[in-house]
């Protein structure tokens, strides 16, 4: 074998291991999520039964009675909470998109607002909850620690989510659907909403679920703004959440707190991935439709 | 006499053109929905110069340079926290952007077409998990795993780096929550990747083979170096997040408000500070010393999400909805 | 330019184009056109690519002046009335228009596209709806080939049925003028033919004014055609006439093949 030879043999080889080392890259990545959800499984549906949904917070245990309690008022928490943070942030997020695409089109201003959505999506859950408090504190300090306030970041949160995936989703419908409906003399408002947005309405909702999906899990800005272990008992007052009683319970040296901890995970995983994977599947058909 | 956009009315016609009051009232709504976005982005930041004030005024930034933290003798340094923040997230990088890139290498390059988009969207539930639920696995999975079996191995092999002295029974620590953060920073980054490898046009790729280049050399010379800015802003936006991750963090990085002395030692990013501290604070400047490193934090996030969607929209490449 | 009104003859006008120019910032597209469309009666715009044909029909309906940095000066009077007076969506609704590429509403069935008009602009009942749907959908000459699956999507239609579908939309809106811009281009000849059948009939009750690039088209269906070059308006006659004994040298040299 010539020193040629040789050498590119010695090469294709290499490309053979790079091709097995970034499999397994692939492998290595995907370990930890599969992981994740085995510990789910094994230590919250262990204890898991119907009673989950059914039953509230209980007592921390006691030497005489241990009750395993339920998530109940946690999810009745969390859907208060994240339902009306969805009630601030679609409106506004749908309206925002709305007037970049329709008013905006390609301009720099237009492109400016999409922008400035994304970089408040980086911006820290944490700092949102900071920023928030300040902002309350100022309006109404009793009402700091509430309900109100902690749907008021969640809904901070979500609104970038929601704004730009209804831009992307606007941004599909062609040019042609526009011209076809203006020049049936209808009025601009009617075209955005009944035709532009109607036919987009897959994407505006993917959007949605993705923005729920986050705040469902958001746990930060409440450890700010609506910390406690109590239910709901009005706006004004906190309630507590499945992602921030995750928080508060893990590490609790009470068997049946922490035993919740891992069934509200599991519950707050099932919920979240078929969340996830339902939006994504909808998107997948519904721009596949467009392309026909 | 000119006639423009029906939205502007002309000066010049003596009748009335007014666009119907439907319209009007419809500008004006999504106009308000646009605005609030970027008033709520002001606001964030107004909000932290506002709290951080005391702090600011009294201190200045000196306490960036300050390394101790000891709210109850008033002095208020900063540094351990930098460092938490910092070092997290350049080892959850570290970690997570050979294995990212590995991963959308072999996606774009190497698996067959039926096998990409499942495993892309597998990868991509990495990022629908809550924070919370990375929390509790690293806490009450990982560190006992690492307290028991890898810290002492690191130490006793990899010692001589002089990352890994100190003792070994802390589970949760600096590395811990590194290792956390990097899985959170996964499906970011890979999916940027991506998307930037897929644009790659196919003639640059036909150019390498061409030449006679095997596989991987056709995709680290060719394929990955055009495809280097999306990539770059796809680790940048990883690394943003990993900056202002909270809650997994702090359920795994120790809680310790100190200059951590190995990668084994407890630490405590800026984040979890806050997390952990907000509500114990006594001290009358704890609470803006708090702000002052929050404001400090969003600034560097900015910073870096601005630059990577500069980056980005200079390739018009999107943002990647569900990346985030 | 001779009085366009010796040209009419008998006549009525329906539109008249007076001075237009139309901008697209700063560049000019057109440029101080004068014209008469007469009443029920089918006017050809023809020319070479880019001179400004679909510009200046844009400007009969008011599309023009949506597209960017787009501007209008010059007066363009239906039956009397500046259109540039009016509010842009009425006058669309007088004014309505065919595009080059089908264009009907991708998620409606036939008969939301065709009764979309109706629908946005008022609140039908159900035998009014049905009422204008069929005899729109008649009018198209379209009736026959989609009265059994009037609920199925739009697109489900051949590329020359969606034309016709649009036409029908078109209709449906009531209009007294109607605009086509190439509105064959994009079909075959086969479906070319039925439109161009169609557009014979529509003449007996609308006002048709039609953009085309196709000379032997502007022949066989127009009653009166101008042409048009560099933006400008060059002749415009009868048909028979302008094809035959036009009166300009650019016509004839545009007729006879040397250019466009």
């Amino acid at each position: 074998m010539s020193a040629r030879t040789r050498h590119a043999t010695r090469r294709k080889l290499f490309s053979h291991a790079m091709t097995v080392l970034t499999g397994l890259a692939v492998v290595i990545v995907m370990i930890p999520l599969f992981w994740i959800i085995y510990e789910c499984v094994l230590l919250g549906g262990s204890h898991l039964t119907l009673g989950y949904f059914t039953q509230g917070t209980p007592p921390p245990c006691s030497p005489i009675e241990c009750k395993a309690g339920g998530g109940l008022q946690l999810m009745q928490g969390t859907f208060i909470v994240v339902g009306l943070a969805s009630l601030y942030a679609v409106p506004v997020g749908i309206a925002g998109a709305i007037f970049a695409v329709e008013y905006g089109g390609q301009r720099a201003w237009a492109r400016a607002f999409s922008f400035a959505a994304d970089v408040l999506s980086g911006v820290p859950s944490i700092v949102v909850g900071m920023f928030i408090y300040v902002v309350i504190f100022y309006y109404d300090p009793q009402i700091v620690f509430s309900v109100t306030s902690g749907s008021l970041a969640l809904g901070a949160i979500m609104l970038p989510i929601v704004m730009r995936a209804t831009e992307e989703a606007l941004r599909t419908v062609p040019h042609s659907v526009r011209e076809a409906a203006l020049a049936l003399g209808m009025s601009r408002w009617k075209i955005s909403l009944r035709i532009v947005l109607l036919s987009a309405l897959p994407g505006v909702l993917t959007g949605v679920l993705l923005a729920v999906s986050r705040a469902v899990g958001e746990a930060a800005p409440l450890l700010l703004l609506d910390n406690t272990n109590l239910g709901f008992t009005g706006t004004n007052n906190p309630a507590d959440t499945m992602a921030l009683s995750i928080y508060l319970f893990a590490a609790s040296p009470y068997k049946n707190w922490a035993n919740l901890a891992w069934e509200t995970a599991l519950v707050l995983l099932i919920f979240v991935l078929v969340l996830s994977l339902t939006s994504r599947l909808l998107l997948n058909r519904w721009s596949r439709k467009w392309k026909a | 006499m000119t006639r423009g956009n029906p939205f502007r009315p002309s000066s010049s016609r003596r009748t009335l053109r007014a666009p119907r009051i439907g319209d009007r009232i419809f500008f004006v709504l999504t106009l308000i929905g646009a605005l609030g976005v970027v008033a709520v982005l002001i606001a964030v930041v107004a909000a932290l110069f506002h709290g951080a004030q005391p702090a600011l005024q009294q201190y200045g930034f000196s306490p960036v340079f300050g390394r101790i933290w000891n709210p109850s003798d008033y002095v208020y340094g900063f540094v351990p926290f930098i460092l938490g923040t910092l070092v997290t997230s350049t080892i959850a990088l570290l970690i997570s952007v050979p294995l990212s890139l590995g991963a959308a290498i072999f996606l774009t390059q190497h698996a067959p077409l039926w096998l990409r988009e499942p495993v892309a969207q597998v990868i991509q539930l990495l990022a629908a998990i809550p924070s919370v639920v990375y929390g509790l696995w690293g806490l009450i999975i990982i560190t006992p795993l690492m307290a028991a079996d890898v810290n002492p191995a690191l130490a006793s092999y990899l010692g001589w780096t002089g990352l890994f002295g100190g003792p070994t029974n802390y589970g949760e620590n600096l590395l811990t929550a590194s290792i956390v953060l990097s899985i959170m920073t996964v499906p970011t980054i890979t999916a940027f990747s991506r998307d930037a490898m897929e644009a790659v046009p196919r003639s640059q790729k036909e150019a390498a083979i061409s030449l006679g280049a095997t596989h991987w050399e056709v995709t680290r010379r060719s394929i990955v170096p055009y495809a280097r800015s999306g990539i770059v802003a796809g680790i940048v936006l990883g690394l943003g997040r990993a900056l202002g991750e909270t809650m997994a963090v702090t359920m795994t990085i120790g809680n310790r408000n100190a200059i951590p002395t190995s990668l084994l030692s407890p630490a405590q990013s800026i984040p979890s500070l806050i997390a952990t501290d907000y509500f114990e604070a006594i001290t009358p400047n704890e609470i803006p010393a708090l702000f002052e490193m929050a404001l400090i934090l969003l600034l560097i996030t900015l910073a870096v999400n601005i630059g990577a969607r500069a980056i980005l929209a200079r390739l018009a490449l999107g943002s990647g909805v569900g990346a985030e | 330019m001779e009085g366009v009104n010796s040209v009419l003859g008998e006549s009525p006008t329906k539109m008249d184009v007076q001075n237009l120019s139309a901008y697209y910032g700063q560049s000019r597209a057109i440029q101080e056109i004068n014209l008469a469309f007469p009443e029920k009666k089918v006017t050809a715009i023809i020319g070479p690519s880019g001179c400004g044909k679909s510009t200046l029909i844009r400007c009969l309906n008011r599309m023009h002046e949506t597209g960017y940095r787009a501007r209008v000066e010059g007066s363009v009077l239906l039956d009397g009335e500046d259109l540039y007076e009016l509010d842009a969506t009425l006058v669309r609704r007088r004014v309505g228009m065919v595009f080059q590429k089908p264009n009907p509403f991708a998620t409606m069935s036939i008969y939301n596209n065709v009764s979309a008009a109706l629908r946005f602009n008022g609140r039908p009942s159900r035998e009014e709806c049905d009422a204008v749907v069929l005899r729109s959908l008649r009018q198209a000459a379209l009736w026959d080939e989609v009265k059994d699956r009037i609920d199925e999507p739009a697109t489900s239609l051949s590329g020359g049925q969606q034309q016709r579908l649009c036409i029908a939309r078109a209709l449906a809106a009531n209009p007294e003028v109607i605009l086509m811009d190439e509105p064959c281009s994009a079909l075959d000849p086969i479906a070319t033919a039925k439109i161009e059948e169609l557009i014979g009939q529509l003449k007996n009750d609308y006002t048709v004014i039609i953009v085309t690039h196709n000379m032997q088209q502007a022949a066989r269906v127009a009653d009166f055609t101008s042409f048009l070059y560099l933006g400008k308006l060059v002749e415009f006659g009868p048909t028979e006439q302008l094809f035959e004994r036009p009166k300009e040298h650019l016509t004839e040299a545009y007729i006879t093949g040397r250019f466009g």
